[in-house]
């Protein structure tokens, strides 16, 4: 296999990984916050128990993203070196910042919570997990305005053959960005909701803990209707933002291969690709795509045959991973609005307290097909229109990359089953168990 | 001028990683050695609970800095340290889990096993950032187009396994140190010993590193012609001479300090002796990455460092906090 292939793989695995732990961490952490902060408010000691059951999860979760982010920055200069000295003046930038803004805010303030219990005032030590939430979700802003600038490239004036900074401000805020950081944010904030009522879920059907574990469904369900909701409509306007600055990822969304008004949606199709043609099309609505994109049934919606073979995304990838995405993510919205209909009786309602479990991983599922659609919907380009992911490539050879890539492969398989079981571990023990964690 | 201003500030942070960092990797080290039974390492690595995260992260702001202010030099150092760099990736990674998972299970299989993750973990960064320093200092084959021209071999010479050496001598006193401070009884003794035992080979990698940096690199060049900077290995001699000497008297504390001080004024001389270079290339010194050559542009600098102003002491004051808040007494068990 080539190196560009292997290193693609390889960036794959690890940025799929890192972000399994990343949506609790942002989510999770701002719902410790307002528990810590219930507790101060009502000295409840309920809620303090209930901050640490949630806390020794958020814990566990947390040190495997933050172990597994390092490796992504460190990631471009051995994986992509040509990527990195191309865009370095306005990339690098945007990763420093984080680092220096939010990162150090983040990972220095969760020991002193984690382990400053009984060295802070209740004030200060739910301060500090505040500081943690507000810190990883900055973070994740920075990361996603960087990610932003490979999407629709802004801000720069080209010198000596590469991009260099001449307009902070359009790359800091930035449309696309910001749109992205909305998304992103909403979406971790829904598999944080549907992980806390999953969890709360579990508790229930046996009929334990039962107060801690309703207040905590509760907060849980909050969370994860209003931003199911809420991405439903962004997501729209993500999409529909597309037509402007990415039109190729668009018709790959909506396999649609021909320019045209009344640009039609498909329920179900299948696309050839080397016919550049749909060998399947059942359920046409016409005009639904030109509707969607540029609010009127009438738009000219670009296809991609109006698009040189070579600057097209992979489109089967793009279109399934786009279809379950929003498949599945309705699906979450109607488990959620189920159990808001019935979160008064939730204790009698076995069926929708197993659902509500075995939904946990869909959330997850649903985030990486929506990185999915992100980053193979902008292929062959690393940076839209400027440079192509085969021309980023480190200068290394094969071998090294496909020992490493098996190295990510069994290291973050070790690590994902490990994390995972103790996680499990500390669900089923539940709160108030003997907490030496704590112990300082 | 704003080059040379992010030359000077990235090999600080460096130089800071490597005081904060160093102590917390050699405590991993050290901990299944200095520490014998279930309660004895459970302090060791309790002394570094709540720092170590917050440490890794001047790792990652150097890292971004070197990223952000000198892209070419990012680019090429860290395509050329391919092998050693994802070694060090995979020991912080399994050494961060090790840490916070040992104490997630009560069997002592399992804590041997997390035992083994940290003391993996914080040895292989500690050796394998004194091999890329040294061959930073020495520069290595790299073309016109900034392409690394050699394998792994190239980069474990003597010059590159000796800074390797001294390295984890370094992070291993100093975490010696960083236990003596911090503990009590047994565990204090112990390391106590170590830290005078390991003195001698420390000094000698020192001699030896040093003597190797006059034959393998021309960092010496900036010293003799600017004698004044010959202040920084001074510095740097009188701390390790002082340290022997604050432990020969028993004032702990201050050997702690004084190894801080080594590991500064060592990664300074090492910065200074440098510039301008970044990473000299052995083929030609035109192809050679430097301030000039390597860095982002103007305005890229000058946001960075407006930001880094406001924050990097923003940074130090909280860390400083959170330090005092878990150094009060009676706190190590």
């Amino acid at each position: 296999m080539d190196v560009t292939l292997l290193s693609r793989l390889q960036f794959a695995a690890a940025t799929y990984f890192h972000f399994l732990f990343v949506p609790l961490t942002l989510g999770l952490s701002i719902l410790l916050a307002i528990m810590e902060s219930a507790y101060i408010r009502t000295k409840n000691e309920e809620y303090k128990e209930m901050t640490q059951f949630w806390g020794r999860i958020f814990l566990l979760n947390f040190v495997v993203g933050v172990a597994t982010g390092i490796t992504l920055e460190f990631q471009f200069g051995t994986n992509w070196s040509r990527y990195s000295r191309y865009v370095g003046d306005i990339f690098g930038p945007l990763l420093a910042i984080e680092s220096t803004v939010a990162f150090f805010l983040e990972s220095t303030f969760i020991g002193v919570w984690a382990l400053g219990w009984k060295r802070l005032s209740p004030r200060l030590h739910a301060a500090s997990i505040w500081l943690v939430a507000i810190a990883s979700n900055v973070s994740a802003i920075w990361i996603l305005i960087a990610n932003a600038w490979m999407q629709d490239p802004v801000g720069y004036v080209m010198k000596g053959g590469h991009p260099v900074l001449s307009d902070f401000g359009a790359v800091v805020f930035h449309g696309y960005a910001g749109l992205t950081i909305l998304h992103t944010l909403a979406a971790s904030y829904v598999t944080t909701g549907f992980f806390v009522m999953g969890v709360a879920a579990y508790h229930i059907a046996h009929k334990r803990f039962l107060s801690i574990f309703i207040k905590s469904f509760r907060i849980g369900l909050s969370m994860a209707l209003i931003f199911a909701l809420f991405v439903v409509i962004e997501g729209h306007m993500h999409g529909a933002n597309l037509a402007h600055i990415q039109p190729a990822k668009l018709a790959s969304l909506e396999v649609n291969w021909v320019t045209q008004p009344d640009a039609p949606i498909f329920l179900i199709a299948l696309p050839d690709e080397s016919g550049a043609k749909n060998s399947v099309e059942i359920g046409r609505i016409p005009g639904a795509l030109s509707l969607l994109a540029f609010h009127s049934p009438s738009a000219s919606v670009t296809g991609l045959r109006d698009i040189p073979k070579e600057d097209r995304p992979p489109v089967l990838v793009t279109y399934v991973a786009f279809r379950l995405m929003v498949g599945f993510g309705g699906v979450l919205l109607v488990v959620a609005i189920g159990a808001w209909f019935r979160r008064n009786r939730i204790e009698s309602s076995p069926l929708l307290l197993k659902a509500l479990l075995y939904a946990i991983p869909l959330p997850y599922v649903v985030s990486l097909l929506g990185w999915t659609v992100a980053e193979v919907g902008r292929q062959p380009w690393i940076v839209y229109g400027l440079m192509r992911t085969t021309r980023a490539v480190s200068p290394v050879a094969s071998s090294q990359v496909a020992i490493s890539l098996t190295g990510f492969v069994v290291v973050y398989a070790l690590i994902g089953i490990i994390a995972f079981w103790l996680m499990a571990q500390a669900v089923r023990k539940g709160p108030g168990a003997a907490d030496q964690h704590y112990a300082s | 001028m704003l080059e040379s201003i992010w030359f000077l500030l990235w090999g600080i942070l460096w130089a800071v990683y490597f005081m904060l960092g160093g102590f917390d990797l050699g405590v991993g080290i050290l901990s299944p050695f200095v520490g014998k039974s279930e309660a004895e390492k459970r302090t060791l690595l309790g002394s570094i609970g709540p720092f170590w995260d917050g440490n890794e992260v001047w790792l990652i702001t150097a890292g971004g800095v070197t990223f952000a202010a000198f892209p070419a030099a990012y680019a090429t150092l860290f395509s050329a340290f391919y092998t050693p760099l994802m070694l060090v990736l995979f020991g912080l990674i399994i050494r961060a889990v090790s840490i916070e998972f040992r104490n997630r299970r009560e069997t002592s299989s399992w804590r041997g096993l997390a035992d083994a993750g940290v003391l993996v973990g914080s040895f292989l960064p500690s050796v394998l950032f004194g091999v890329a320093f040294a061959n930073i200092f020495k520069g290595i084959p790299i073309d016109g187009d900034g392409v690394f021209q050699g394998n792994l071999l190239t980069l474990l010479n003597p010059y590159g396994l000796a800074g390797g050496l001294f390295f984890l001598a370094l992070f291993l006193v100093h975490g010696a140190l960083w236990i003596t401070h911090r503990s009590t009884g047994v565990t204090r003794e112990r390391s106590r010993s170590v830290a005078r035992i390991l003195w001698l080979p420390l000094t000698l990698l020192a001699v030896i590193f040093l003597f190797l940096t006059a034959l393998y690199t021309r960092l010496w060049d900036n010293y003799t012609a600017r004698p004044i900077l010959l202040v920084i290995p001074i510095l740097a001699v009188a701390a390790l001479l002082s340290m022997r000497y604050l432990m020969a008297k028993a004032l702990w504390g201050r050997a702690l300090l004084s190894s801080f001080a080594v590991i500064l004024f060592s990664v300074l001389f090492g910065v200074v002796g440098l510039y301008p270079y970044l990473l000299p290339s052995t083929l030609d010194n035109a192809y050679s990455l430097s301030v000039r050559n390597a860095a982002s542009s103007p305005p890229t600098l000058a946001i960075m460092l407006v930001v880094a102003l406001i924050f990097v002491p923003v940074v130090i004051i909280y860390q400083a906090w959170v330090y005092r808040l878990f150094l009060k007494e009676g706190s190590s068990s």
